[in-house]
């Protein structure tokens, strides 16, 4: 790591530069480079603000008041007496390592600027130290989120693409075909002229991509939170969502509960030889098992049993008026974008398309065709909503709308997950309702639907495409109408902190260049 | 190199004291400033030496390693110095781990230019390190004392 340190004494003579070695020597020992601004009588020799700029953290072993402390704001700092340094510099060294992976930051800094220092040293984080715990919750998620985006975007295209393809290298079925491909085929003999594994490849990628959704959510929500150690924590909790199968929200639950353990275990006050290994060993391992250990004990079998429980009051409900069971796979489609409520509207059609000798317009159908064309509203609603009223989004939300369109298209729901984790209490609710309107009305149009995915690329086995069409566009509208209703009520701190960022970097910008930190 | 030297060397032989006796830090402390009164590097001997005590009543000097490190920014300092004693019995300066055994008294005038500030937070700085106290400690006489300090603290 890279320290900037400040000494200084009441003399000015004596330990204002027996801290400074000290400091120094003990740095290089424990490989870190500090670099120190002697306050002393000798004249203050001023620290290059590249240095400070480029540190993680800093050193107060200063008796009089620090000069300029401002230069240094917003850098995890420890400050002790110049005593201290002196007489223990290994142990003022740990001190300041420690704070700089705890992430406990001193003083002010705008958000631009301390996202601008902290560049050099890792992962860019959206936290600012001294927001409001409502607004560090916000940052944590937008920080899980805005690393997240990529991955939605890379894989759902892919899958799309791959549909597209699909279509053309078999026949009208293609979307169906491609997925009992299995992926060994075009591991042991790609073929580069068959259009056939070509879509089966990008299926596959996309797949993978898919996989690390939740994953990189939830770990990056946790580093946000506690740094480099609840990196593993946030990770593996993150994985252990999708086994069993919690979904984004049980994403979000895994990212706060491995960043925060990791950070309250990155705060216990251990002995100097255990200190060294706390953020590669100790913390790493004690968070990661107990994230772990709350997401397959504790969180993993209520859902199931709620699963279990959603799907056979599913099944009762089979013979019960269609236009209400429509709209309510619908609801639950658009409740948790592929959580757990998702999959059992899904899995329940599906498992429905398996039954042998099925009419062309037998119910098994027409649920299919609700399912499907309800999973096609959020992320097209939210496309639709960017575009129409673009100032209640954040950039990072209008770019991922312009990739919703095909997403939502391809039947990708997971499309509209950046949306909903950055606002739940407004996107879901509305995804809810227009989802729930497409599921009714598809229903009350006999649509029917003979394959169990691929959206708009399966049209040719959509029975009634044109009335299945018109019944997402008319849930998409309503989506799209509350959520743009709801997010026009009340505050919108996401876009409200965008903004004051943006502006307090525009008033920067034609004055400060890499100096911008010490603001 | 380019800083010219400063016309009066930091410490000279006669600035340094082989084997004080032990006691307390303000007699041994008294015995070095003795020392810096007989080489005329200071003016006034108790002057100097409250001074040192309000600075060592601020916050004890004794460091880790057994040395202590009485000094003063004082008027009554004509030219920065180093006056070094060796106390085989031990004294206490306040130090956590016990008495010092080597004592650095720093007398430092308070308007001193800054080439001499410079060679005195060059001798702080080389304070810190055990070699350079092990190589005092173990100095046969007090030329090779003078000239070790001397050698360490030119400006580099």
């Amino acid at each position: 790591m890279k320290f900037v340190a400040v000494t200084s004494c009441p003399t000015g003579i004596a330990h204002t530069y027996m801290a400074a070695e000290a400091l120094e020597q003990a740095g290089r020992a424990a490989g870190h480079e500090v670099t120190v601004e002697t306050q002393g009588s000798a004249g203050a020799d001023t620290i290059d603000p590249q240095a400070i700029a480029d540190a993680d953290g800093v050193i107060f072993a200063a008796d009089l008041e620090v000069k300029d402390k401002s230069r240094f704001s917003g850098k995890p700092t420890v400050d002790v007496g110049v005593k201290k340094a002196v007489h223990d510099a290994p142990g003022v060294i740990a001190q300041a390592v420690a704070a700089v992976e705890a992430g406990v930051p001193a003083g002010a800094a705008a958000t631009a600027a301390a996202t601008a220092s902290q560049a050099p040293a890792g992962p860019a984080t959206k936290v600012d130290a001294n927001a409001s715990v409502g607004n560090r919750v916000r940052q944590w998620l937008m920080t899980g989120i805005s690393y997240m985006i990529p991955f939605v975007a890379a894989g759902g295209i892919l899958i799309a693409l791959s549909f597209m393809l699909a279509q053309v290298a078999w026949d009208e079925e293609g979307a169906v075909e491609v997925t009992k491909v299995p992926v060994e085929t075009i591991i042991e003999g790609f073929d580069l002229t068959s259009l056939q594994h070509w879509s089966v490849l990008l299926l596959a990628i996309g797949g993978v991509a898919f996989g690390f959704l939740v994953a990189v959510l939830a770990g990056f929500i946790a580093y946000a939170i506690a740094d480099r150690p609840g990196l593993v924590p946030g990770f593996v909790g993150g994985a252990i969502a999708v086994t069993v199968g919690a979904g984004f929200l049980g994403g979000l639950v895994a990212g706060f509960i491995g960043g925060l353990l990791a950070l309250w275990i990155s705060r216990w006050k251990v002995p100097r030889g255990v200190r060294g290994i706390m953020p590669v060993v100790v913390i790493p391992l004690l968070s990661t098992f107990v994230t772990g250990l709350l997401m397959f004990v504790v969180l993993g079998r209520p859902l199931a049993a709620l699963m279990d429980g959603l799907t056979d009051w599913l099944s009762s409900l089979s013979g019960s008026n269609l236009v209400l069971l429509g709209a309510l796979l619908g609801l639950m489609m658009g409740f948790d974008l592929g959580g757990p409520v998702n999959k059992v509207a899904y899995t329940f059609a599906v498992t429905g398309l398996a039954t042998e000798g099925l009419a062309s317009d037998a119910t098994q159908y027409r649920i299919m065709a609700a399912v499907m064309a309800a999973g096609m509203v959020a992320p097209l609603a939210m496309a639709l909503a960017t575009v129409v009223r673009s100032k209640l989004f954040t950039r990072a939300e209008r770019e991922n709308g312009k990739a919703a369109w095909l997403l939502g298209a391809s039947f990708i729901s997971e499309g509209a997950i950046p949306f909903a984790a950055v606002d739940p209490l407004r996107v879901l609710p509305a995804s809810m309702v227009g989802s729930a309107v497409t599921g009714g009305l598809v229903m009350a149009f006999d649509s029917t639907l003979r394959a169990p995915h691929g959206g708009i690329w399966v049209a040719p086995l959509i029975g009634n495409p044109v009335l299945f069409v018109l019944a997402v566009i008319i849930g998409t509208v309503v989506t799209a109408a509350v959520v743009i209703g709801l997010k026009s009520i009340g505050s919108n701190s996401a876009v409200d902190a965008e903004r004051a960022a943006d502006a307090a970097a525009a008033d920067q910008t034609p004055t400060t260049t890499t100096t911008a930190v010490a603001g | 190199m380019s800083n010219p030297a400063p016309s009066a060397p930091l410490i000279t032989p006669g600035l340094v004291a082989l084997d004080l006796a032990g006691g307390d830090r303000d007699a041994v402390t008294r015995s070095l400033i003795d020392l810096l009164l007989a080489e005329g590097r200071i003016t006034d001997a108790d002057g100097f030496h409250a001074d040192v005590r309000a600075r060592e009543a601020q916050m004890a000097t004794g460091m880790p390693g057994g040395v202590g490190l009485p000094h003063a920014r004082s008027a009554h300092v004509t030219v920065p110095s180093l006056a070094v004693g060796r106390v085989p019995a031990g004294v206490d300066f306040g130090a956590p781990d016990g008495d010092a055994t080597l004592v650095f008294l720093i007398a430092a005038p308070t308007e001193g230019d800054s080439d001499h500030l410079k060679i005195l937070a060059s001798l702080a700085r080389r304070l810190v390190h055990e070699s350079f106290r092990d190589s005092l400690r173990t100095a046969p006489d007090a030329t090779t004392v003078a000239e070790i300090v001397t050698r360490e603290v030119a400006p580099r």
